[in-house]
């Protein structure tokens, strides 16, 4: 069909690579989703301790040293930042995902979140007071 | 008091002689209580009778008058120009083809629309004598929010898995799924989970989460997607658990 029988041209605009730096609620998604890399990163640190372990006690030993290097610590430090903004990323969006009704009637968001944050708390106590136990 | 100035730039786009879109300046002198759309309206009764929008009610109902002013998508009837700028960004869309000036080509949501089956798939037999269902308020308050979306496509406009993904079925049709399947009264959900749950549906969604952001009627399709993910896991978990159950589920709807 030529243009002269069809006189529709529909205009496609084109979405540039850049989207996601237009509006602060993309840059604040795509923050959110970066900072799993960097949880990935540290899972991958963790493997690494493991295959260390598995070369016996020097090389464990060493792989510890190598923890306590100032970079490793900065990248540390650097890392469990990301891992708070990531799990307060997610946390704060549970009310959406996981409604709660009691009756009629749906609770208010701040009761899904702080269980969250609840639970967060009280692991985190029950991991310090084990590593604590072991230290 | 002399009568407010606003300057409108309109994105312009006509088939026949623009290659592209492009800017066009109006200036319309405005009552205090107008919408972008009666200065729209007043563009084409005064100023210039080519400019081609889409719009029917006036009163934030029918969803067919949804455009981007200023960055962000809204329906124009209920974007007060008491509460913009003198200066008014106005472009159809984004995510869609212009067909014209601000109307874009709906095609593609209609048909992703329909294969969500958004209506009621009624449990058999009907609970009265009468043929009628019953209700409670509790089972309506699951559901009402998410039927109030009226196709005004702003959350099509802001998503921009929609924009990067031409498969996605989008957050309006996936909230209506949403809607017939937390509906006491529907049985339907077996059978729009094949596209629901596939890789067109859900699963593509990423929870940007701008959608409900946007959208004028405060229908959340990001919470609609989200708690589909959830039903979806527990459904995919019990079927592979619960030897029997999908074709049970099937067969019984």
């Amino acid at each position: 069909m030529n243009n002269q029988s069809n006189p529709r041209r529909p205009f496609v605009r084109p979405l540039p690579t850049s989207w996601w730096l237009k509006e602060k609620r993309y840059v604040r998604y795509m923050t959110r989703e970066a900072t799993c890399l960097f949880i990935g990163l540290y899972a991958l640190i963790l493997l690494v301790g493991i295959f260390r372990l598995s070369q016996g006690a020097d090389a464990f030993d060493a792989y510890l040293v190598a923890l306590w290097s100032p970079a490793s610590l900065i990248l540390s430090v650097f890392i469990f930042q990301m891992a708070v903004i990531h799990s307060m990323s997610w946390f704060n969006l549970t009310p959406k995902a996981m409604p709660l009704w009691i009756g009629d009637k749906q609770a208010p968001g701040w009761i899904i979140v702080g269980a969250h944050y609840g639970g967060w708390f009280v692991v985190s106590v029950m991991v310090f007071f084990w590593l604590g136990g072991l230290m | 008091m002399s009568q407010r100035q606003v300057t409108l730039e309109v994105l312009r786009y006509r088939p026949e002689s623009d290659s592209e879109p492009v800017f066009q300046s109006y200036t319309v002198p405005c009552q205090k209580e107008w919408v972008v759309l009666d200065a729209l309206n007043y563009i084409k009764e005064n100023l210039d009778r080519t400019l081609s929008y889409r719009w029917s009610c006036h009163m934030a109902v029918c969803g067919s008058c949804g455009m981007v002013i200023n960055d962000m998508p809204m329906l124009s009837c209920k974007a007060f120009l008491r509460n913009l700028p003198d200066k008014i960004k106005v472009e159809p869309l984004h995510n869609f083809p212009v067909e014209r000036d601000l109307v874009v080509v709906l095609d593609d949501f209609m048909d992703k629309l329909k294969v969500v089956k958004p209506y009621l798939i009624p449990r058999e037999p009907a609970a009265t004598p009468d043929g009628t269902y019953k209700q409670s308020t509790a089972q309506l308050k699951k559901f009402k929010p998410y039927a109030m979306c009226i196709n005004c496509l702003a959350c099509y406009s802001v998503c921009p898995q929609y924009g990067l993904n031409d498969g996605f079925a989008g957050p309006a049709a996936l909230a209506l799924a949403h809607r017939y399947n937390t509906d006491s009264r529907d049985q339907g959900r077996s059978a729009r989970e094949d596209v629901v749950a596939s890789n067109i549906g859900i699963w593509e969604c990423t929870f940007v989460g701008a959608c409900s952001e946007v959208c004028p009627k405060n229908v959340d399709p990001a919470a609609a997607i989200q708690q589909t993910k959830i039903a979806s896991t527990v459904d995919f978990f019990k079927d592979k658990l619960l030897p029997g159950r999908k074709s049970g589920r099937a067969s019984h709807e």
